[in-house]
């Protein structure tokens, strides 16, 4: 076949010498390109924080007793919450990646573990920047008044956003730890009970004594009362810093972690 | 001149647990042509495969593609592969443009080098109507040939066909052979597992037959059926006194004997003389024989002939526990 001939000549020009970088940015644009087509996916990640959200607001609001407006109380919890279960969906699509015929294409191709994994989550960030939006949004429309200056904003934005950072890569290493997509799947659920044992929902001293130990000291407290605190003016304190070091110290560890299983699951 | 070798493996071995998947193969595949690892299911075919694709690493054993080092010298033998599994490596949620694509840009083509080579590929493989649809809507044949194009992005030199039309209709499979005979026509190595003696036989320059991890034969198509005298006419008796009557006449020169069809098989080479004259010498009166069938030889005619046993998983299961 001449055409092949043709095509030969052409391996050429190419120089195959593709960075990680540029990699990265390929696979990036497939994840989001694969989550924009994950529809029923896309409307659980929005549609059940937002159920949540008014749940808590209508049917337990009015017996929770926060000292400020329920609404304004609840809304950094449910933003955490929706982001928590958003991000961990990271893990099904890692799985589904890992175990599908996909990864021997890329392997085959000289694709090392962080383009694949930062693909997905690059992903993940986007769909959770999305819902978290959507979420603010209908927040605003029930009644959700903050008080922050932009630079209270950006703060909490910024916090926000490390927090997605963080769960979406501890999910990734949790997708190559799982031995099937079904496994990972459970590990959404984990994530999601998190922020109950924690300040996002109801004030920690309304909780018996020895849940009280775990949920000052999980991450999803400090991370909370650090949104809350920016967003309504109210002093930080420490929280902020706290938050900030979790998020770190999370996306750290698992990007040893990431490096290290995705070494051992593709031997 | 040497001749040069596209694969070369010698005493390959892969290991799991106490089961040797591939328990010291050798096998040299020269450059350009189709070469195809004959076997049943469990014989080591995929795992052969997927160690000289540097999908797997030896746990003893050599082997180089091109002259370069399955282990050592990994980057280099990718640049030069390509493989094409049983399981379609694609993004159901992309089209197949999307998908063609981004392997292109993957493999270190700029934008526009990929698109192009994604609409070559497209028209190449008669995908053209399909390529803006999820891979999702293709059907099977559909999948295998986008499949192989989306190997074919980089220009491999050398390509592994796993099992390339298990599960395709006939249609399929027929396109499927034209494509891979076609790619072979400039200097393309084509390295393919099968199942099917007869696919061997239409594609293969050389077969190697695979059991339990091991070589058990290699050659042309035509040396491999002449181990198994490539044909077999198979005569159904009209009863069981001229049953006994025959096989007793007939001695060893019966191959296949099935009392409760009173069927007999011995072997021919399938021309109408020969077959005119066995069936005089057999059947002079013309009572004798019901029916006459010529068998032409499968992998598992050659692999009784090889192996003294039928093909079949459970025999490797058992040797699995061994």
């Amino acid at each position: 076949m001449s055409e092949i001939a043709a095509t030969h000549t052409l391996t050429t020009e190419t120089t195959r010498s593709t960075s990680s970088i540029g990699q990265a940015f390929v696979m990036t644009a497939r994840g989001l390109r694969l989550t924009s087509r994950k529809l029923d996916a896309m409307i659980t990640a929005i549609v059940l924080p937002i159920i949540l959200m008014l749940m808590f607001v209508y049917l337990f609001g009015g017996a929770i007793q926060t000292g400020t407006d329920y609404v304004t109380y609840v809304v950094p919890g449910v933003l955490l919450l929706c982001a928590g279960f958003g991000a961990s969906t990271t893990a099904v699509s890692v799985s589904e990646d890992l175990h599908g015929g996909i990864i021997d294409r890329f392997r085959s191709l000289d694709i090392g573990g962080l383009p694949v994994l930062t693909g997905q989550v690059a992903a993940s960030v986007a769909r959770n920047i999305v819902s978290t939006v959507l979420v603010f949004g209908v927040a605003f429309l029930i009644g959700f008044r903050p008080d922050a200056d932009a630079l209270g904003w950006l703060e909490a934005s910024g916090i926000l956003l490390l927090f997605i950072l963080a769960m979406s890569w501890f999910s990734a290493a949790i997708g190559l730890l799982a031995k099937s997509a079904e496994a990972a799947n459970g590990f959404t659920f984990f994530v999601m009970f998190l922020p109950y044992a924690s300040s996002a929902f109801v004030p920690i001293n309304t909780m018996p004594s020895w849940l009280q130990g775990f949920a000052h000291h999980q991450p999803v407290t400090p991370i909370t009362e650090a949104i809350r605190g920016l967003l309504l003016g109210t002093p930080v304190g420490d929280n902020a810093w706290i938050a900030l070091l979790w998020c770190g110290g999370i996306i750290l560890a698992s990007l040893v972690l990431c490096a290290a299983l995705y070494r051992r699951r593709t031997a | 001149m040497n001749q040069s070798w596209a694969i070369e493996a010698s005493g390959l071995v892969k290991t799991y647990g106490e089961h040797k998947a591939v328990a010291g193969v050798d096998l040299r595949v020269a450059t350009g042509s189709i070469f195809a690892l004959l076997g049943p299911n469990g014989a080591g075919k995929t795992t052969t495969v997927r160690l000289l694709a540097t999908l797997l690493r030896p746990d003893g054993g050599t082997a180089s593609i091109d002259g370069f080092d399955i282990v050592r010298e990994q980057r280099e033998v990718r640049r030069r592969i390509s493989l094409t599994g049983q399981y379609v490596a694609l993004d159901e949620l992309q089209t197949g443009e999307e998908n063609l694509r981004m392997i292109g840009r993957l493999g270190g083509l700029s934008g526009v080098q990929a698109k192009r080579r994604a609409t070559e590929l497209l028209e190449r493989f008669d995908l053209v109507g399909a390529a803006k649809r999820n891979v999702a809507t293709y059907s099977g044949g559909m999948r295998r040939r986008l499949d192989l194009a989306s190997g074919l992005v980089g220009q491999p030199s050398i390509i592994f066909l796993d099992e390339p039309t298990t599960g395709l209709d006939p249609r399929s499979r027929q396109t499927m052979w034209r494509i891979i005979t076609d790619l072979v026509g400039s200097g393309v190595t084509v390295f393919l597992t099968t199942q099917y003696l007869e696919e061997a036989d239409r594609l293969a320059d050389r077969i190697a037959v695979i059991d339990r991890g091991h070589v058990v034969a290699d050659g042309t198509a035509a040396e491999l059926k002449r181990q198994v005298a490539g044909q077999r006419l198979d005569l159904t008796l009209s009863d069981a006194l001229t049953f006994d009557e025959i096989v007793r006449r007939l001695g060893s020169r019966i191959v296949l004997s099935d009392t409760e069809r009173l069927m007999i098989g011995i072997e021919t080479d399938g021309s109408a003389t020969q077959i005119r004259r066995l069936l005089d010498e057999i059947d002079p009166t013309g009572e004798a024989v019901r029916r006459f069938d010529v068998h032409t030889a499968t992998l598992d005619d050659v692999f009784l002939a090889l192996t003294g046993r039928a093909t079949g998983s459970q025999h490797v299961q058992e040797t699995a526990n061994v």
